[in-house]
């Protein structure tokens, strides 16, 4: 038995078994991690040592019976734009570049109660600002699937190490398509919780209306499972939901029969790749034969999505960027002259180009004289968006299309262009400015061999039928064939 | 293009984002921002007449603390990132003449 | 002909509120900690920490909106004001604009020239800033944040006001209801009443405002008198030279007596405000409003109707003792104690108002408690301690707060009652001077009060007066 065939549940049930220890669990991790990571970089932090220290104590609170969780003892890697206490957490920014929180994210501290042990933190676009994690200040991450190609963004880091066994799960956060994108790119399952599901206490903020903490993981199960841990009802979030139906695990039923899903004509247009095309429509084809209704609809207002996003979400991060000065933590530059040269040497010295950009748009629209044009502009038409996707849902229980137009670009052909490469989130974006659950699962490869995601959107606290449809989808599918020489 | 970002917008843009941009970084950015805001354009395409912008995607409301005191003394931990500290306080450039 | 100008004045207040903990964490509020030791990761904006509503600050806000005359925003939202100051951790500061919580109220002042209504345009919540401290030797300024993320209202007043005498009826109106409210003490000095001032000049008869400008760092009432008629000198000689009044934010210099501009390059002024995507929206019910409204305390004008009922004390008193809540508080704590409200209105009339005046002290700055007053006045009462003896003791009380009994006892001020003592005192006093006895019989009745005056004096102040009286009485007479 090799270990990292296992998936997060699977492993956990041989550590409880007594098969596997946790400490087995990650040294095969870790040793899959000194194989990689040289061509991979999916690690801006690795923790050995803290990793084993921790397999031990877990491994004691599950032989004393403590700790009886789904994960216990699952080795798991986190964005690094989520805080974890005394462990470096960067945002991939030089700005944070010698950040150590005092605190972990409640996303994190739930993981840690249930026994999972951090290996490390992942590499991601800047601020989770991207689509293919180069615009990290520390390196690209590049595709287990093909080393030409980028994993995807801004949870690059994230997707890769699961595609490469450099953990048995991961967390991302998903602003406008950060999770699934990823997840699709790199042939992995990635989640987006509803908004307010997962508290973003500890998660470092981008865009705060649209941020989402989910899971990246090897298959539903995992992923539903790891979704059951990670949600709370948070008071240390405003924005945080209390819900009663968070038993995802429940929803792991192998069946569509009498599911109505509609699939968004205007997903299907031009700039859609044909291969993309072909294995999501297959997709379709299969639950339609388990026994689901699917059918075409004219969801409205799709081409508005990107502007709405770039908008708001460059506006928020503006604003939410604007602690990073180098007064109370981080970065600082080396010579300045008074205050506010220190102020702007450091932002310029401590931001990448794209978060330069975004926070500059930003300040922008926010602008006296602006706001009302684009900012308040943009916050009608989300409205607008939002009821587009509730008169879609009295009809539907799931929405299917793709995740992205195209399979993984190849490295450095996304940066120049930054309009093309936002236009990459269409099928995605619109979801977050709606606040709902959306699920990345793979359906198949294109020609090249690179990994096709296809996406199920639920109604909001819907993701029982995204869980339910995704399971039975990959029942039928079958075992997703993994890269060659693993 | 439609949206023609002058000198003065991006130095204003910069007083207020804190950021000091080279004069290649400039001209970068004029193009960049012209041709998004050309992109975010289209948004005027729609009617939004009557519609009520939505700041909040759910009707959550009313989220509060009670008025009770949680936190001890934390200093230790909120100055350990610090870049210039002194006498238990933040050290930064002189703030007045 | 000199051209007659008129000032228009509007003012910005903000308010510290009372309450326990900060506006959006669970940290202290309460003065005086070491520097940053009242801080936790929300109010030094750490990254990836959320602001969380503190309820008792939205209800003091009602609450002082309702006292106002405000109508009561139903449905309101916080929202981001940005701008880079170190005070200042997150880089923003969450205020209100779009939807502040009060509008559209107003506060009756009355002055020299009569009774007005001066507007409330607004009133917001929003969070104090930290604190920066100069560092002369190192050339640096340093950060304390145990004040970011204080509660603060600020009440925004419409442009009308046209003297400093009205500026400071309105502010003394303000403290008054929102001392009574308990929202807040409204110490000037202290900071946790601080007013901004907009002032322009027009001239008489002019319909249009002139261009106001903002002072700022006024931190007592003198210091806001002095400021305005500085500004509107500088506005009017401005306006007499043919020049124009420029629109900044001006800060006083009291020591000096002169404004000068804050303007920098670096100051945009330009806060782009948008809601605030991690606080949600707060909706007030008519329950919610009701229960507010059901709790309010007894205001002024009430109290001071009930004193008269309940107290047979003159109407001055009553207006002096129910100007300062804190001190109508105290009167009727000690009343409460002793039950015997004319000698506590005179203890605080007189005495109190005269130390207060000697120390200047506001009657909110009095540290004695009502049951150390009570005890006093029944020391008095049983003839514990004379009337004298009792003045210099309430000095102690008034300034330490001391127990009266324990005080009196340990330092022997007791009266001696023992009659025996006494009279042998003064048969002593009587056999030593004989030509003020001489001087008694033939009439001079100033010699009783030598006799008097010499008796307490050997007797170190220690014995009841009226005592002393009657039995040199018996002894010069037998």
């Amino acid at each position: 038995m090799d270990i990292l065939d296992l998936t997060a549940v699977e492993l956990a049930a041989k550590i409880k078994e007594k098969e596997v220890s946790v400490l087995d669990a990650v040294e095969a991790v870790i040793k899959q991690i000194e194989e990689k990571e040289e061509k991979l970089h999916c690690y801006v932090t690795i923790d050995k040592e803290g990793a084993r220290k921790r397999a031990e104590e877990v491994q004691k609170a599950i032989d004393a019976g403590t700790l009886t969780g789904p994960l216990a003892g699952v080795p798991v890697a986190i964005k690094d734009n989520m805080c974890t206490k005394d462990m470096l957490t960067t945002c991939s920014s030089k700005i944070l570049g010698n950040f150590i929180p005092t605190y972990s994210a409640e996303a994190v501290i739930k993981l840690e109660e249930a026994g999972a042990v951090i290996i490390g933190k992942t590499n991601m676009d800047e601020f989770a600002m991207g689509s293919t994690t180069e615009t990290s200040a520390f390196g690209v991450t590049k595709n287990p699937w093909n080393e030409e190609h980028v994993p995807g963004g801004s949870s690059g880091g994230s997707a890769a190490a699961v595609a490469a066994d450099e953990c048995f799960f991961s967390l991302g956060s998903d602003t406008g398509g950060s999770i699934r994108q990823p997840a699709s790119f790199c042939g992995v399952v990635g989640m987006k919780p509803t908004y307010g599901t997962v508290s973003r206490y500890g998660l470092i903020a981008y865009g705060s209306s649209l941020d989402q903490i989910g899971p990246l993981a090897k298959d539903v199960t995992d992923c539903a499972t790891i979704l059951e841990v990670i949600s709370s009802y948070d008071v240390k979030d405003s924005t945080s939901v209390e819900r009663k139906d968070t038993d995802f695990t429940k929803a792991l039923v192998n069946d569509v029969t009498g599911m109505k899903i509609g699939i968004p004509k205007d997903y299907f247009k031009e700039g859609l790749d044909p291969d993309v095309k072909e294995a999501v429509l297959a997709a379709a084809n299969l639950l339609k034969e388990k026994g689901a209704i699917v059918e075409e609809f004219d969801l409205s207002l799709v081409e508005y999505a990107i502007p709405t996003y770039y908008t708001i979400a460059a506006a928020e991060a503006s604003s939410n960027l604007e602690r990073f000065d180098g007064v109370k933590y981080g970065y600082r530059t080396e010579d300045y002259e008074g205050l506010h040269h220190m102020y702007k040497k450091t932002r310029s010295e401590g931001f990448g180009e794209e978060v330069k950009r975004r926070i500059m748009l930003g300040s922008f629209v926010l602008s006296s004289g602006y706001y009302d044009a684009y900012y308040l502009k943009a916050l009608k038409v989300k409205a607008l968006i939002k009821k587009a996707f509730d008169e879609a849902f009295a009809k539907y229980d799931v929405i299917l299309g793709p995740v992205a137009p195209t399979t993984a670009p190849k490295l450095g052909s996304s940066l120049a262009e930054p309009i093309k490469m936002y236009l990459g989130d269409i099928y995605t974006i619109s979801v977050n400015l709606a606040g709902l659950p959306g699920i990345s699962v793979p359906c198949g490869l294109d020609k090249a061999g690179l990994p096709i995601g296809l996406q199920l959107i639920g109604n909001t606290f819907e993701e029982k039928k995204l869980i339910q449809t995704a399971f039975t989808y990959e029942q039928a599918r079958g075992k997703f064939e993994k890269k060659e020489g693993k | 293009m439609a949206n023609i970002i002058s000198d003065e917008t991006i130095e204003y843009v910069g007083i207020l984002a804190k950021l000091d941009l080279s004069s290649e970084q400039i001209e970068q950015a004029k193009k960049d921002m012209g041709s998004m805001l050309d992109y975010i354009d289209k948004l005027n395409e729609l009617d939004t007449e009557g519609v009520e912008p939505m700041s909040h995607v759910f009707p959550v409301q009313n989220v509060f603390r009670q008025d009770v005191v949680t936190n001890g003394d934390n200093r230790e931990q909120i100055l350990k990132n610090a870049p210039g500290e002194k006498d238990g306080m933040f050290m930064v450039p002189r703030t007045v003449e | 002909m000199a051209k007659q100008y008129e000032t228009v004045i509007g003012l910005e207040v903000h308010v510290e509120l009372a309450t326990k903990t900060k506006i959006f964490c669970g940290c202290s509020t309460e003065f005086g900690g070491a520097p940053n030791t009242h801080t936790c990761p929300v109010c030094t904006g750490m990254p990836g920490s959320l602001p969380v509503l503190n309820k008792q600050v939205v209800e003091y806000a009602i609450a002082v909106g309702l006292a106002t005359n405000c109508s009561i925003t139903r449905y309101c939202k916080f929202d981001r004001k940005n701008y880079f100051y170190p005070d200042n951790p997150q880089n923003y500061q969450i205020s209100q604009l779009y939807l502040p919580i009060c509008r559209n109220g107003g506060v009756e002042i009355e002055t020299e020239t009569g009774k007005k209504v001066v507007g409330i345009h607004e009133i917001h919540m929003e969070e104090d800033a930290g604190k920066l401290i100069h560092d002369e030797w190192e050339n640096c300024s340093l950060v304390d944040y145990n004040r970011s993320g204080v509660p603060l209202i600020e009440i925004v007043s419409e442009p009308d006001m046209r003297s400093a005498e009205e500026v400071i009826a309105y502010l003394e109106k303000l403290r008054l209801i929102i001392q009574y409210l308990g929202a807040s003490d409204c110490k000037l000095q202290e900071g946790s009443m601080r007013a901004d001032v907009n002032l322009s000049v027009r001239e008489v008869g002019a319909k249009e405002f002139g261009t106001r400008t903002e002072m700022k760092n006024l931190n007592s009432f003198k210091a806001i008198a002095r400021a305005i008629e500085g500004e509107k000198n500088r506005q009017i000689d401005l306006l007499n030279e043919g020049k124009k009044v420029i629109q900044e934010t001006r800060r006083w210099d009291d020591t000096k007596e002169t404004s000068y501009a804050m303007r920098s390059k670096e100051d945009a002024q330009d806060y782009r405000y948008f809601p605030d995507p991690d606080l949600v929206p707060v909706r007030i019910s008519d329950e919610w409003l009701e229960e507010i409204k059901a709790n309010q305390p007894e205001f002024r004008t009430e109290k001071m109707l009930r004193y008269k009922e309940e107290y047979d004390i003159p109407d001055y008193d009553i207006d002096i003792i129910t100007n300062s809540k804190h001190l109508a508080d105290i009167f009727e704590a000690t009343v409460a104690i002793c039950n015997q409200p004319k000698k506590v209105s005179n203890w605080l009339m007189v005495e109190t108002m005269r130390l207060l005046k000697e120390h200047e002290m506001e009657p909110e700055d009095i540290v004695f408690s009502p049951e150390n007053l009570a005890k006093l006045i029944l020391l008095v009462e049983n003839k514990a301690i004379n009337s004298t003896v009792a003045k210099e003791v309430f000095e102690v009380v008034f300034d330490k707060d001391i127990d009266p009994e324990a005080y009196v006892e340990e330092k022997g001020l007791k009266t001696v009652n023992d009659q025996g003592a006494l009279r042998k005192t003064i048969e002593y006093i009587v056999e030593a001077n004989q030509q003020s006895v001489e001087d008694y019989h033939n009439g001079k009745q100033k010699a009783m009060g030598f006799l008097v005056g010499q008796t307490m004096k050997a007797m170190q102040g220690k014995a009841d007066p009226a005592m002393v009286n009657r039995i040199l009485k018996e002894i010069l007479e037998s």
